[in-house]
């Protein structure tokens, strides 16, 4: 079935806008392109309350969403804050919290919840590939890299997959645990913010994992489709404002006694973009739907939705750029800022090329 | 009103389908095959009789008088029996569909249980030598003789004509006004005096495509399809139908259809890498999975135009993307058949000539599914016009009563 938002999730979805456009409306973005963290914490905190980082998790945690489950509200989020190539940790907090909920003890809810949902602490995910986790005694000492890491240097929690003899482990260390050195990389995006974080012989105790040990795998996987959602309902959320900016422009802008979007050759682009957008908003829309309802079919359309909306989302504000002409190209022009975030949400949690290479797996069996 | 909900639905479906229908063993038959058409129609029959056909028809004319859910639960519980998709395009998901739209109670008793078991195909009579895009600008003519018109003129690429049995035929009844305003829709017997059908070959050998030629042919007024001189209306209600059915999003086709042809289901190009012992090529595996991407993200796309269309929340001109999408998709999904197919696509032994041949002669058939229905270039009109609102094209046959009209070179 299509996704349809109900009034509930649409006054929601507005509410999150009308904030969005008074409190961080583009020069704001642009103003936070020096600023450490690349957002302000107030603003978090703002968003927090309007309920950004509560709804995967359930009323008895602490959290509260309007649909079962929570993600496809989640989703109207991220399309609202690509939108606006929105600042803050969406995607990392909410993965985080949501495995916290689901697998974190009653020490680790109580310790970390409290402070994730109302915005005053942040976390980060850092990512479905495992480091090296050698088992000593009751303890856990964690070696490797994990990057690019989003929101790395402003986590205060970090939650981390971990390859051990006996099978996947997830643990949820500290920010500043001794043995994780967390350095601050340049990126692309003007806000978005990434880290390299290096483990070196980090020693973990027993209270610090997550979730029982079997059940690893599978909470990785749900991880990595949760953000993988997040992204893309964020990224076609950008390309919908791009197309309409764009749209916008060719009605306004003539040449030689007439305007740009009278000329055919300019209306079939349009026409091929609008399509493109229509299918991503459709195959996100249908993965975040698989996801939320716990389909079988789920890791496969979410590495569908990773496949197609990367490549078609920078290709489709590549060719905004290319309708807008001269000014496309300068800094003082929005676009830029569409194509920073959508050029980095193709790329991250697994190219369009790696997640095409899961649907081959399943079609094809792995490479021997 | 049904009480059965779609579960219960799906399970009764699920049992009869399993007792009545026979089950698809390996390959997909070949629509092409002379014979087809004959079992197909048998097998329309069986679906009557097990009260299965036209699950979204009216009731009050034989269908099940359903909603899409119910339609849509059948058509995937089909998916491993022989159906009789032939009949969904374009009998069933645009003739028929238009006939529930403007027909008369008289028409509609007359033809649409005879369609449902099976009885009779429909063809479209649209296209004419002159031109297929400037649907409204058609030359077949018909003249009001009392209770008669008589119509002259000729129609092509009209597919499968020579085995159906009626068409709905476009023809210009005046000419004293602008090209929209003077045309009528007709119900017209294909097989009758007066009528010459031809069958023209096409690329990949198969000839399915037929021209007409009507010389004097008497046309019952009681054959009008809608109103005489609002012909355009009726067409332009066609249209929509036709998109929506080659696009995967009509309620009225059963089984396999339209888009889903390159839906998730279809394990034709993983199955040809297998055989080839190449199931490890990287290169190969992402081309495979870039055809089931595809596939998966048409059929997410035709639920969401479905589903808007249906809530009034886009135009029905929306199907257009439908079109458009499954269209492209086509020549995309043929392209990485060929490259899977490397030389096999060149040269066969004559022992196995079967699956090469009919890829990469279905190859050279490329452009069939972006010309048929409307133009991938008449779809982006569309799309760029009516759902973004964007300037439309400069006609210079706008408010010109069309004897007027300057017209340029037909074919043959
Ligand atoms: C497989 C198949 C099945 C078909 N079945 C039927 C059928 O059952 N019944 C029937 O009546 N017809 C049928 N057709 C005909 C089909 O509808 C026409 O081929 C189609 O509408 C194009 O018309 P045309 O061939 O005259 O090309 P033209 O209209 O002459 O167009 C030639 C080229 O010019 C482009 N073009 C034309 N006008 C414009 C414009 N305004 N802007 C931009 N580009 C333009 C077209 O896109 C096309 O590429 C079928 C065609 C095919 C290929």
């Amino acid at each position: 079935m299509e996704f349809v938002p109900n009034d509930e999730q649409i006054f929601f979805q507005e509410t999150t806008r009308k904030f969005l456009s008074v409190h961080c409306p583009i020069p704001v973005v642009r103003a936070l392109e020096s600023a450490p963290a690349g957002y302000d914490p107030q603003y978090w905190r703002q968003g927090a309350d309007l309920g950004w980082t509560s709804l995967l998790v359930p009323a008895e945690a602490g959290g509260g969403s309007l649909s079962e489950g929570g993600l496809m509200d989640l989703v109207l989020v991220a399309e609202e804050m690509g939108r606006m190539v929105s600042p803050g940790p969406l995607a990392p907090v909410n993965v985080v919290a949501s495995a916290v909920a689901a697998g974190g003890s009653a020490a680790q809810q109580a310790a970390v919840l409290p402070g994730l949902l109302s915005g005053e602490t942040v976390a980060a995910w850092c990512g479905e590939h495992p480091v090296e986790g050698v088992i000593d005694g009751e303890n856990l000492l964690l070696s490797g890299l994990a990057s690019p890491v989003e929101a790395g240097a402003q986590a205060q929690h970090l939650l981390v997959a971990v390859r051990t003899e006996g099978g996947l482990r997830q643990v949820l260390v500290p920010g500043d645990a001794s043995g994780v050195t967390v350095t601050p990389l340049g990126g692309l995006d003007l806000v978005r913010r990434f880290a390299e974080v290096r483990f070196d012989q980090v020693v973990t105790t027993p209270a610090e994992r997550i979730g029982a040990d079997e059940d690893a795998a599978e909470a990785i996987e749900h991880q990595l489709q949760i953000a993988c959602v997040v992204q893309c309902a964020e990224t076609v959320g950008a390309m919908s404002r791009a197309f309409e900016m764009t749209l916008e422009y060719l009605g306004d802008r003539y040449s030689f006694g007439r305007p740009l979007a009278s000329y055919q050759a300019l209306k079939h682009r349009m026409a091929d973009n609008k399509m493109w957008l229509e299918a991503s908003h459709a195959v996100m829309t249908a993965a975040a739907g698989a996801v939320a309802s716990g389909s079988p079919a789920a890791g496969e359309m979410v590495s569908a939705a990773k496949t197609w909306i990367g490549p078609h989302a920078t290709e489709l504000i590549q060719d905004c750029v290319q309708l807008h002409g001269g000014i496309g190209v300068t800094w003082e022009h929005d676009l830029h800022l569409y194509l920073r975030r959508t050029t980095v949400n193709r790329v991250t949690h697994g190219t369009p090329e790696y997640h095409a290479e899961r649907i081959a797996t399943q079609l094809l069996g792995a490479v021997s | 009103m049904t009480t059965e909900s779609v579960e219960e639905f799906r399970h009764r479906a699920r049992a009869w389908l399993a007792e009545a229908m026979p089950r698809l063993s390996g390959a997909m038959p070949d629509r092409l095959d002379d014979n087809r058409r004959q079992v197909e129609r048998v097998l329309q029959r069986t679906l009557w009789e097990g009260g299965f056909a036209g699950i979204g028809f009216p009731a009050e004319y034989g269908g099940g008088g359903l909603a899409p859910e119910y339609q849509r639960a059948f058509s995937e519980e089909s998916l491993p029996y022989d159906m009789p998709v032939s009949l969904n395009v374009p009998t069933l998901g645009i003739l028929a569909a238009t006939l529930v739209d403007f027909g008369t109670h008289e028409q509609k008793a007359r033809h649409l249980p005879a369609i449902l078991r099976g009885e009779e195909l429909w063809v479209q009579f649209l296209s004419e030598p002159s031109g297929g895009s400037d649907l409204a600008g058609c030359l077949t003519r018909a003249d009001r003789d009392g209770d008669l018109f008589i119509m002259n003129g000729s129609k092509i690429w009209s597919s499968a004509a020579f085995v159906s049995d009626y068409a709905l035929c476009l023809a210009r009844t005046n000419w004293d006004v602008p090209k929209h305003r003077g045309l009528t829709m007709f119900i017209v017997k294909i097989h009758q005096p007066g009528i010459q059908v031809e069958q023209i070959r096409q690329v990949d050998g198969s000839m399915e495509f037929c021209q007409e030629f009507f010389d004097d042919v008497p046309i019952p007024v009681a054959d009008v399809l809608g109103e005489v001189d609002d012909g355009w209306t009726v067409a332009t209600r066609l249209l929509v139908h036709e998109r929506n059915a080659v696009g995967g999003g009509s309620p009225y086709t059963s089984g396999r259809s339209g888009g889903h042809e390159s839906s998730g289901q279809d394990d034709s190009l993983a199955q040809m890498v297998r055989q080839q012992g190449r199931a490890g090529d990287t290169h190969l595996r992402q081309l495979v999975a870039e055809a089931h991407v595809r596939g998966l993200v048409g059929g997410a796309l035709i639920q969401r135009v479905t589903s808007g269309v249906s809530r009034g929340q886009m135009l029905p001109s929306a199907g257009s993307l439908l079109k458009l999408f499954s269209a492209t998709n086509v020549m995309r999904r043929y392209e990485i058949g060929l490259e899977l197919a490397g030389e096999g696509a060149a040269a066969w032994p004559a022992s196995s000539a079967g699956v090469a041949q009919r890829l990469s002669e279905a190859t050279l058939w490329r452009q069939g599914l972006s010309l048929g229905g409307g133009s991938n270039e008449i779809q982006r009109n569309i799309i760029s016009e009516r759902l973004l609102g964007m300037p439309r094209e400069f006609a210079a046959d706008r408010d010109v009563p069309y004897r007027d009209v300057r017209r340029g070179g037909a074919r043959g």
